[in-house]
């Protein structure tokens, strides 16, 4: 199918010139692993009962380390389109028969391959440290990570297409992307807020989604938490796939 | 049928103040192989219309034909069988990424065409050749110079041996030298494989020097159509300049009785006549001049130049990138005098 083979040969393209310069994968990963090394070790200082059903402070952290991961990595992907868009690349494969939905398919690949890389990097660090966990909460995790990431970059992409300006594209992604990290509890555990945070964090999708992470990590599958993440994990990608899909098939982009 | 057969061609663009009119009912007609220009000062719909024909932006009205192709029924199909280039200079650059390497920009176009991989070689090496980026096909587009990095851009636009070229502006922003190189690359690509070339572009010289025919547009409007010479010829004569010792009035007198003078202005002992065919009228004008005892201090004749076809048509001067009307009524003299000084450099 044409669709699938486009994506490839866009996904090929994105992925040679991410090996050529390979910093920003790099400096992406620096921060969590910061995080791991020198703010995770203040959390096996607090009660165990305060970190939920985990129990266990890198089996609590590590999830929300990885969304962290998927978060950044993925809104920031909108600046290379606004870049791209400005060299007149996607003028360029506009105007030939290629997919144009494939051109938005085959970066959202890239970028969750990117992660996944990421990731691994970050889970075998968490292990160093101490990290003991299911190897299927493990892989339940990084369903949960490349949903967001499918998500988010798709998002990006088509916000950086519409507004084509890195001025304008800095300040929103930033006064969106910081409170819904903190809102999402990644750092410390929701739980232990007053109530009015803890009913405004129910806004951020991102809420339900590492705590069903969690659950994954202390052994739990089956229960509302896990239904929960996987229906907003599930929700937002498509959501956003299909904004993104619109931009890109739009007239005049 | 003509490869591009386009009718009422209209694009408005809506904004939440107001309604723009960007290009207002276009017909155009361009044949197999011929090289066609279309001049316009910014803003007059020049770009618009190429994107429309060009799948980039939908008409809000009229239909067209593009290479064989419905534009609005068959976009698909008008895009497999045209090749784009676009503008290198404003917002948006050429299309090539500067961190690729020549060939691969080369091997990922024939791809997005979906060209088999051993096809797409041979024709990235072919066109290496043909457009002299020998030794080049491993070097990042950023180490390349503007003549070669634009270079590279067409040879992107020829991958799939398209029948039907767009240009936009291919020679903007280059350096003299490499823009005559680029105008030989252009005309080969004519003669050799017969391609169909719509061309944009703001240089006169080059319309004159690249294009069959030129399609003038203004405010959204064609304004005229026709091969460079036939529209010097019908819009405006040759531009007669000549000094009097003597009193430039009783000349002018004189001068203005004559039936090939269409217009004349007298001014400083010189004499500016708008003459039809100068050549053969020069030798009875001087004779006219000679019998009434008047001598002649030097004599210019010079030619119409396509800026001044286009200074007739819209008023202002292709040159001039000041706001429409802004300076219209002070500048067909200046622009005027300007070309009449280059064409007598020139010759």
């Amino acid at each position: 199918m044409s669709f699938i083979r486009d994506t490839l040969m866009i996904f090929r393209r994105q992925e040679r010139l991410a090996l050529r310069n390979p910093a920003w994968v790099i400096i992406g990963l620096t921060q969590p692993i910061l995080y791991l090394a020198l703010f995770a070790p203040l959390l096996t200082r607090l009660p165990a009962t305060t970190l939920g059903t985990t129990g266990n402070a890198y089996k609590f952290f590590v999830p929300g380390l990885l969304i962290q991961l998927g978060l950044f990595g993925s809104t920031f992907v909108g600046f290379t389109i606004i870049a791209d868009w400005r060299a007149g690349v996607i003028e360029r494969f506009r105007v030939t028969p290629v997919s144009r939905v494939a051109i938005l398919a085959g970066r959202v690949l890239r970028d969750v391959v990117t992660l996944v890389v990421q990731a691994t990097v970050l889970i075998l660090v968490g292990v160093a440290f101490g990290l003991r966990a299911p190897i299927a909460a493990i892989v339940i995790g990084y369903g949960f990570i490349i949903l967001v990431a499918i998500g988010l970059a798709a998002l990006s992409y088509a916000t950086g297409l519409l507004v084509k300006s890195e001025d304008a594209f800095a300040p929103m992604v930033n006064t969106l992307v910081v409170p819904l990290l903190l809102l999402s509890g990644i750092f410390l555990p929701m739980t232990l807020g007053p109530g009015w945070l803890q009913a405004i964090a129910r806004i951020s999708p991102f809420r339900y989604v590492i705590d069903a992470m969690r659950e994954a990590y202390a052994g739990q599958y089956f229960n509302t938490i896990m239904i929960e993440g996987i229906a907003v994990a599930v929700g937002l990608a498509a959501v956003c796939l299909w904004l993104g899909s619109r931009v890109f098939l739009r007239e005049n982009a | 049928m003509g490869i591009i057969e386009a009718r009422g061609l209209a694009r408005t663009f809506k904004s939440r103040k107001r309604t723009v009119e960007a290009v207002r009912g276009v017909d155009l007609t361009v044949s197999d192989g011929e090289v066609v220009g279309f001049l316009g000062p910014n803003g007059a719909g020049k770009t618009t219309t190429l994107r429309m024909l060009t799948t980039l932006l939908r008409p809000t009205a009229g239909t067209a034909t593009v290479a064989g192709a419905d534009l609005l029924r068959d976009p698909v199909g008008v895009r497999r069988r045209i090749g784009y280039v676009p503008q290198a200079i404003g917002e948006t650059m050429g299309g090539t990424d500067r961190s690729c390497l020549v060939i691969e920009e080369l091997l990922d176009q024939a791809a997005l065409y979906h060209i088999r991989a051993g096809e797409a070689a041979k024709r990235a090496e072919a066109l290496i050749g043909q457009m002299e980026l020998t030794g080049l096909e491993d070097r990042l587009v950023k180490t390349l110079s503007g003549g070669q990095r634009r270079r590279l851009e067409i040879a992107l636009g020829l991958v799939h041996e398209p029948p039907l070229v767009f240009l936009d502006e291919p020679t903007t922003g280059l350096d003299p030298q490499s823009r005559s190189n680029l105008w030989e690359h252009i005309r080969r690509l004519r003669s050799q494989a017969g391609t169909t070339i719509f061309l944009t572009t703001h240089y006169l010289e080059e319309a004159d020097i690249l294009c069959d025919r030129v399609f003038i547009i203004d405010h959204g409007v064609i304004v005229a159509v026709g091969t460079p010479d036939e529209l010097k010829r019908r819009i405006s004569g040759d531009v007669l300049t000549l000094r009097v010792t003597g009193d430039e009035g009783t000349a002018g007198k004189l001068l203005a009785a004559e039936a090939v003078v269409r217009e004349i202005t007298a001014a400083d002992g010189t004499l500016r006549l708008t003459v039809e065919q100068g050549e053969q009228a020069l030798p009875s004008l001087l004779r006219v001049l000679d019998a009434a005892g008047i001598t002649l201090a030097s004599i210019n004749l010079s030619r119409p130049t396509l800026d001044d076809v286009f200074l007739t048509l819209t008023g202002r001067s292709l040159r001039d990138d000041s706001p429409a009307g802004a300076r219209q009524a002070a500048e067909p003299e200046a622009a005027a005098g300007a070309a009449a000084t280059t064409a007598a450099s020139e010759e």
